[in-house]
């Protein structure tokens, strides 16, 4: 054999003048608001105070508790997490649906994401609470639950659904986040599903599998890989569309933050600290998803 | 009652389909007997594969009847899977499950529709793809493999369901010139193993060499059926002469 020559090596990719410009120019404009927010806002910083509201020291004991704006954070985290698994159930199935051959489901979905899709967030939160859940709950029996049921009275049940006494308010704070969510998981199932070519249906129907089968096996883990993406970004903005049904007073992070802000007058400071709790919550959702599309992509080389 | 071993595994008879307004089929009527070998040859949309598809039901027929097995295949029928489980198919594009390894696209059929474990689909299919001489290459994703090497294992896949008889669809069409050999030389020892076939395909010599009888359509309609020796030397019909000067003309 002819010896052929070696590959030529690839120059490593550096920073040109050009990046270290931009990144440069920048850091100025950060430094530059910063420096113009507080030559011109008069305006007493005070993080002391609003930080003691994260994590409060009792000087009597001397020992550290957790305070309102965490209590905060943990319902929305809380809350985030049943609407992100109850949406994402709701979302397969009715985007399923929107593929099915039969009308009636056809159109029993598609009214669904139609009408949720079109009206604004804030409508269709009040209207979810007025008419539907502030009927329904009580009927059946959610606002009177005994405090003392060894079923909720247990540190599990703390940890998933918090207090007691906020369970129904918290239930109807979820189910209205997953429905609203859902409609739009929905359109990216169906998308996932109908981006699976015909051929696949074929040879999975061809060798005798049912359409369950078909879907489970074959369909939606092909589709599941492709709509990664797409439903990283629904999720994430779940989590932070969570901050609306602090309008039905649902005692999660920006409910009670606005509370601290006007109880402290710390309104910058309340505020920036609380945007630092979404980032935090949705950045690590965005790293755990980017993880999985990695994986993804691994198992399809 | 003369010929016990020659029942008819497939009967259609005044089959015929519509897309719309185009009739894709009128009046088909054929019988396949048990090991028999066919070949469907024609121009091209002259309703080969909708027949071939209509048998396993992957398309509906509107009009006529089809049997498989002394069963009747309708369009709207529940237990299509049991049915689709006695009749292999092979695709012209191979339709492997990309996110399974090739040893998974063999084992989902046997485990979802024959109810086998884990373990028994797994030596099963394993002992197909030594088959078809590509068990060293179970562990493998299908987009690593060459098409003739996808299109075996399309037909291990198939064979995974021990069905009682194959079909194929253009099964080597999608291929390089130089991959066509070994996935023909895979039909061609299942055709002398007496697997019941009914191959569309353009492979003349293929045809010539297995086939008991050949199935010309033109125009959704069986023109003639004739033994490769008849066919191939002193055709009937000037459609068929025509379409042979053309196949086999350069």
């Amino acid at each position: 054999m002819t010896k052929r020559p070696s590959a030529p090596a690839v120059p490593r990719k550096r920073l040109t003048v050009t990046d270290y410009t931009l990144f440069a120019g920048v850091i100025v404009l950060i430094f530059f608001s910063i420096y113009r927010v507080n030559d011109v806002l008069v305006y007493n910083w005070n993080w002391q105070r609003v930080l003691s509201f994260v994590v409060r020291f009792d000087s009597e004991t001397g020992t550290y508790s957790a305070n309102l704006l965490l209590y905060g954070l943990m319902t929305t985290v809380r809350l985030a997490f049943w609407a992100t698994v109850l949406a994402a159930i709701i979302g397969l199935i009715v985007g399923y649906w929107r593929t099915c051959n039969n009308l009636t489901l056809r159109i029993i979905s598609r009214g669904y994401v139609e009408l949720i899709r079109n009206i604004p967030p804030l409508v269709f939160i009040f209207i979810f609470f007025f008419f539907i859940s502030s009927q329904i709950f009580p009927a059946l029996g959610f606002d009177n639950i005994d405090r003392d049921n060894v079923l909720v009275d247990n540190v599990l049940f703390r940890i998933f659904f918090g207090d007691v006494r906020l369970f129904s308010n918290f239930l109807a704070g979820v189910l209205c986040l997953a429905m609203f969510e859902a409609a739009y998981i929905a359109e990216i199932v169906r998308a996932g599903i109908q981006s699976i070519g015909k051929d696949q249906w074929e040879a999975a129907r061809a060798i005798g599998l049912s359409r369950f089968n078909v879907l489970r096996d074959v369909i939606l883990p092909q589709a599941g890989r492709k709509i990664l993406p797409p439903l990283a970004g629904q999720f994430i903005t779940l989590i932070k569309d969570s901050s609306i049904v602090s309008l039905i007073s649902i005692q999660e992070l920006t409910f009670l933050a606005t509370e601290v802000a006007s109880s402290t007058t710390k309104v910058f400071e309340t505020w920036i600290l609380v945007g630092g709790m979404y980032f935090c919550i949705c950045f690590s959702f965005a790293v755990l998803f980017g993880w999985l599309e990695r994986r993804a992509r691994r198992s399809l080389k | 009652m003369e010929d016990q071993t020659k029942e008819p595994l497939v009967s259609i008879s005044g089959l015929s389909k519509w897309y719309e307004d185009f009739n894709a089929l009128h009046d088909i009527n054929l019988t396949v007997s048990m090991g028999e070998k066919l070949v469907i040859c024609g121009p091209s949309g002259s309703g080969k594969s909708t027949l071939i598809r209509c048998i396993n039901q992957l398309e509906a027929h509107q009009k006529g009847t089809i049997f498989v097995d002394g069963l009747e295949v309708r369009p709207e029928m529940k237990n299509l899977e049991s049915i689709r489980r006695d009749i292999g198919m092979v695709f012209q594009n191979f339709n492997l499950f990309p996110h399974k390894t090739i040893l998974e696209n063999l084992m989902l059929g046997p485990i979802r529709n024959r109810g086998l474990s884990f373990k028994d689909a797994e030596a099963l299919a394993m002992q197909y793809l030594e088959k078809v001489q590509i068990a060293e290459q179970a562990n493998k994703y299908p987009a690593q493999l060459s098409g003739g090497q996808q299109q075996r294992v399309a037909i291990a896949r198939a064979l995974c369901m021990t069905p009682k008889i194959m079909l194929f669809d253009e099964p080597t069409s999608a291929l390089d010139p130089e991959m066509i050999a070994g996935v023909l030389d895979v039909m061609v020892q299942l055709a002398d193993e007496g697997m019941t076939m009914i191959c569309v395909t353009h492979e003349m010599g293929f045809a010539r060499k297995i086939a008991d009888r050949i199935v010309f359509m033109d125009e959704g309609e069986i023109i003639e059926i004739a033994t490769p020796e008849v066919f191939f030397s002193a055709p009937e019909s000037e459609r068929a002469k025509l379409f042979l000067s053309q196949v086999l003309g350069h």
